[in-house]
């Protein structure tokens, strides 16, 4: 019945699909009308122009102590959000804590990108004992979990900002060299390589020029999903003090010095959360529209 | 209302609404079975004849898709007007359907025995091992070999033509089927298992009485077992006669483009070479009110563009949809003798 | 399906000697010196090169790998440098504290995640199904160790519901038999009828076992959906509504039997993240288990403890999710009969 509908369309797609641009103009198309996309869009802008307008937005210094202001609750003053226990402004904290998120969202995944991209890339192509002995070591790597092998990376290069970064992108490695190789061996079979390969191009630009850009749809999903990946796994790390170190103003880092105030304060527990959980939220939203868009395999 | 008739359909239109517009799958159709009878609904994928099945026992997905008008009158019930409740009832019990595909139509992770007493035990008020006795019988009536051993299989241990047997089967696990519903029974078999099933359709309609609404793209399988047939195009039927009238006249052009591609057909073997119909089915979303054979049809005229035809009789068991044939039995006196010839001799 | 078994138990020897190689390389690699950590900043050469010698660090790597090896195929994982003890003891000391929190966790994840996943599958696009899934990316995008504070900070500190951590009263004086509270509290009601042990028990239980279960459970609740839309669309499906099978029937039995090979798979993976997240959940609520005893190893830069440790829990994670290949090919006939 449906599948009769579903016949029709996919062939009136595939005449579309005959320019490769309009069927990027089609995603974006169906992107806009993808709520959960837009919304985690909006969501995701915000949150970057948060980071980049951060002195402007606020007019107080994210580490200026006060003391005599300490933990002041929120909504009363002209501290919004309240004060910490250093009676530093928690608004102005968050604010400035979105900068320390994007830049760890931002180079943890292009390092596991990189790296990923290149593994995976090599890896389905050439296909063969590669192949094997490549996904064998990704195969064990993923045995050990990743927030584990997060923690004990950062734990042996020494706790800090810049180490939290490597490893949480060093142990993404695995998850986006297999999602390369996945649809490199799906690209790979199509026609258009076989007849490329014949008219002489070579295995360097089958790979970057022809495969990498047209399997390009579910690695950008999976580095959507990394961001907030990456933000959540810097709060973690933050939190058992392998990550960022006081007096950053790193929101894993702000919740886990709150601990000791759930009694007392808990706005200096609950808003950090809350800029974590929206931010990350952005990035999954936007990611799952991205995926109902690019894999129509996943289409209700 | 005749007596005779098991199941009419008046006047029905579904369309499907999709996120690029109003798929219209079926217009104004209208379809009558009687007791007994084999009625074929032939035509190409996309044409609308596996809707016009699912409309029957209310199959079509809500959304996206609608029934826009009409009735489906089973034993005096207009089955649209039913709730969930009263139509599940009459499912499987009533009207049974077997699908294409043997091997997706079996739940994989169920003994097929499991499956089938299912049936048996929602329609009748029966223990499970009684309706496993009723099984292990109704898979012998369907020719499947040791059928005490079979009962523990699971799909996947079957061969396709088996799979279709258990399917029917399964349709046939009721006390009283009245109709069944074969979409493209034998489309996903071998050729040798195909005239195998259909042979055994045909006897079980013989022996249970029952009538069957056969669907299929093939004119080989509507030659060898329909009584009646109705040649469906985009939604739109084209023809309809009993089975021998539409091959030894077929009158649609559509009719006659749907006989040139068939191989073994003796009364066209002196065709040089298949002749398959030039052009595509027109876009279901954007096709208006014109004759959606217009654009593939050798004797198209501008009429055709406007309008789609009235039913013009040729007998009293032959009904045709076309202007051009319409026009040539205005012009001749003679209806039926002067009908166009096939193609462009 | 024997043959499949051992298959995969073949299979699994090249996986766990590759974990055990990875993590000892990692951690060999990595700067620091553990007898320098071990004696303090202010300790002489000497006094650190003799300890290097005792450990077995002055060896060329090859040779403490290799002796490393001999020592974890005979179950031995050397001596915790914070505590003396072995860290196989340690380990099995704190073991069934984590493993007593990830079960309560995981049941409930499971129960309610495949409830939650069914209720939208069913009722696709209606407010349920909204609902449910717009908590479900809540679900995975927050923080755990915040979640878990958010609880202790409601239900303990505000509505005094729940205690804010540990695993028992401490004033019930009792000796655990098995480890596992709940369990042990059972046998203590069966012994003496007294139920104060089980109910404390559980009554530590219900917030860490949430908090842990929390993100798993989304995750449930949207494979279960979309395994479940999937499976809805099948043609076996469209066969079963067609001989007439009662809708509820479709559903319980005939869909979610299908649609429950994919979910099984993804619970099993969630069991290694459900071990690691016990590092942070453990933490917070002060629970005695693996996950708070690797941290402080990790803290105190206790290299054996924490070699020790992933080795023990990657190996725990590997033999679980071969169980749950074994479990899934038990539910598919295909490979069971193959």
């Amino acid at each position: 019945m449906n599948t009769e509908i579903q016949e029709n369309t996919k062939e009136k797609s595939d005449e579309e699909s005959a320019e490769k641009n309009s069927l990027f103009k089609e995603a974006v198309f169906q992107l806009k009308g993808n709520k959960s996309a837009t919304i985690g869009f909006v969501i995701i802008v915000g949150f970057i122009l948060m980071a980049f307008l951060a002195p402007w937005l606020t007019p107080f210094e994210p580490n200026d102590q006060d003391i005599s202001i300490r933990k002041t609750a929120p909504f009363i003053t002209s501290h919004i959000l309240g004060t910490d226990d250093l009676g530093r402004d928690l608004l102005t904290r968050i604010i400035y804590g979105s900068r320390v998120s994007l830049v760890i969202g931002t180079i943890s995944v292009s390092i596991s990108l990189s790296f990923g991209i290149l593994i995976g890339l090599i890896s389905g192509f050439y296909g063969g004992w590669v192949d094997r002995i490549v996904m064998r070591f990704i195969d064990i790597m993923l045995a050990i979990p990743y927030v584990l092998l997060t923690i004990v990376i950062v734990a042996l290069l020494g706790p800090s900002l810049v180490n939290a970064m490597i490893a949480i992108g060093v142990s993404q490695i695995p998850q986006y060299a297999r999602v390369v190789r996945a649809s490199v061996l799906a690209e790979k079979e199509n026609d258009y390589i076989t007849a490329e390969r014949s008219l002489g191009a070579s295995n360097f630009e089958l790979m970057f020029k022809s495969i990498l850009p047209n399997s390009i749809a579910p690695i950008f999903v999976q580095a959507t999903l990394g961001v907030g990946d990456a933000i959540l796994s810097s709060a973690a790390l933050s939190f058992l003090g392998l990550g960022a170190q006081p007096p950053t103003s790193e929101w894993g880092l702000m919740i886990a010095s709150s601990r000791e105030f759930v009694t007392s304060a808990w706005w200096i527990v609950t808003f950090p959360g809350v800029a974590i959980l929206l931010t990350v939220l952005g990035f999954n939203l936007l990611a799952d529209g991205l995926r109902d868009v690019l894999d129509p395999r996943m289409k209700d | 209302m005749d007596k005779d008739i098991l199941l009419s359909m008046e006047d029905i239109s579904v369309s499907f609404y999709t996120h690029r517009g109003i798929v219209k799958a079926v217009r104004n159709l209208n379809l009558q079975i009687k007791k007994g009878e084999t009625l074929a609904l032939v035509g190409e994928s996309g044409c609308g004849k596996s809707v016009t099945a699912h409309t029957i026992n209310q199959l079509i997905p809500m959304p996206p898709g609608k029934i826009e008008s009409g009735k489906v009158i089973f034993e005096g019930r207009d089955l649209l007007k039913l709730d969930d409740k009263e139509i599940a009832a009459l499912r499987g019990k009533r009207i049974s359907m077997i699908f294409q595909e043997p091997m997706t139509s079996l739940n994989p992770v169920f003994k097929i025995g499991d499956q089938i007493a299912d049936v048996f035990m929602a329609h009748e008020d029966i223990k499970k091992d009684e309706a496993m006795e009723k099984t292990v019988k109704l898979l012998e009536l369907v020719k499947i070999p040791a059928p005490e051993r079979r009962i523990k299989d699971y799909p996947h241990q079957l061969s396709g033509g088996m799979r279709q047997r258990v399917m029917i089967a399964m349709a046939l696990a009721s006390p009283e089927p009245g109709l069944l519903i074969a979409d493209e029974p034998t489309t996903a078999l071998d050729v040798t298992i195909q005239a195998q099933i259909l042979r055994l359709i045909y006897d079980l309609k013989q022996d249970i009485k029952m009538s069957v609404l056969l669907i299929t793209h093939d004119m080989g399988v509507v030659a060898e077992t329909a009584d009646r047939v109705i040649v469906m195009y985009a939604g739109r039927k084209m023809e309809e006669a009993d089975v021998y009238s539409l091959f030894e006249n077929p009158s649609h052009p559509y009719t006659q483009g749907l006989l040139n591609s068939l191989p073994s057909n003796e009364k066209y073997s002196d065709s040089t070479r298949l002749e398959a119909i030039k052009g595509t089915i027109p876009d279901l979303l954007t096709i208006g009110n014109e004759c959606p054979f217009e654009n593939r049809c050798p004797f198209a005229m501008s009429i055709c563009r406007e309008s789609f035809p009235e039913e013009t009789k040729l007998d009293d068991d032959h009904s045709v949809w076309c202007h051009y044939v319409s026009d040539q039995v205005r012009t001749h006196t003679r209806a039926g003798s002067l009908l166009p010839t096939r193609g462009k001799e | 399906m024997l043959k499949y078994i051992l298959k995969r138990l073949a299979l699994l020897i090249p996986t766990l000697f590759g974990v055990v190689t990875i993590v000892f390389f990692m951690i060999a690699l990595s700067p620091g010196d553990p007898a320098r950590v071990m004696l303090g900043e202010r300790a002489t050469a000497a006094s650190i090169e003799k300890l290097r010698h005792e450990l077995g660090l002055d060896k060329p790597l090859y040779v403490q790998y290799g002796l490393y090896l001999q020592r974890v195929v005979k179950l031995d994982l050397g001596k915790s440098i914070k505590s003396g003890q072995k860290v196989s003891e340690e380990i099995r000391d704190h073991l069934p504290a984590t493993v007593e929190l990830a079960i309560w966790a995981m049941i409930f994840s499971t129960t309610v995640g495949i409830f939650l996943g069914v209720m939208s599958a069913t009722r696709k696009n209606s407010w349920i199904d909204f609902g449910s899934m717009a908590s479900a990316l809540v679900g995975v995008s927050m923080p755990v160790f915040w979640l878990a504070l958010v609880f202790i900070m409601i239900f303990s500190v505000k509505l005094d519901l729940f205690p804010t951590g540990g695993r028992m009263n401490i004033r019930y004086y009792f000796t655990p038999i098995s480890g596992l509270y709940v369990l042990d509290g059972f046998i203590v009601l069966l012994k003496s009828g007294d139920p104060k042990v089980l109910l404390s028990a559980l009554h530590h239980l219900v917030l860490p076992a949430i908090a842990l279960g929390t993100i798993p459970l989304a995750i449930t609740a949207r494979i279960t959906r979309s395994s479940l839309l999937e499976v809805l669309n099948q043609d076996y499906i469209k066969t079963a509504r067609s001989a007439g099978i009662k809708e509820r029937r479709v559903i319980y039995r005939y869909a979610l039997k299908n649609a429950l090979l994919p979910i099984i798979t993804v619970v099993g993976l969630q069991v290694g993240m459900l071990l690691a997240g016990a590092i942070l959940t453990e933490t917070v609520f002060s629970w005695p288990g693996i996950g708070k005893w690797l941290y402080h190893a990790i803290e105190a830069r206790d290299y054996p403890a924490v070699q020790g440790g992933i080795i023990f829990i990657s190996i725990s994670f590997v033999l679980i999710n071969l169980l749950v290949d074994i479990l899934y090919s038990v539910v598919n006939p295909k490979i069971r009969l193959s």
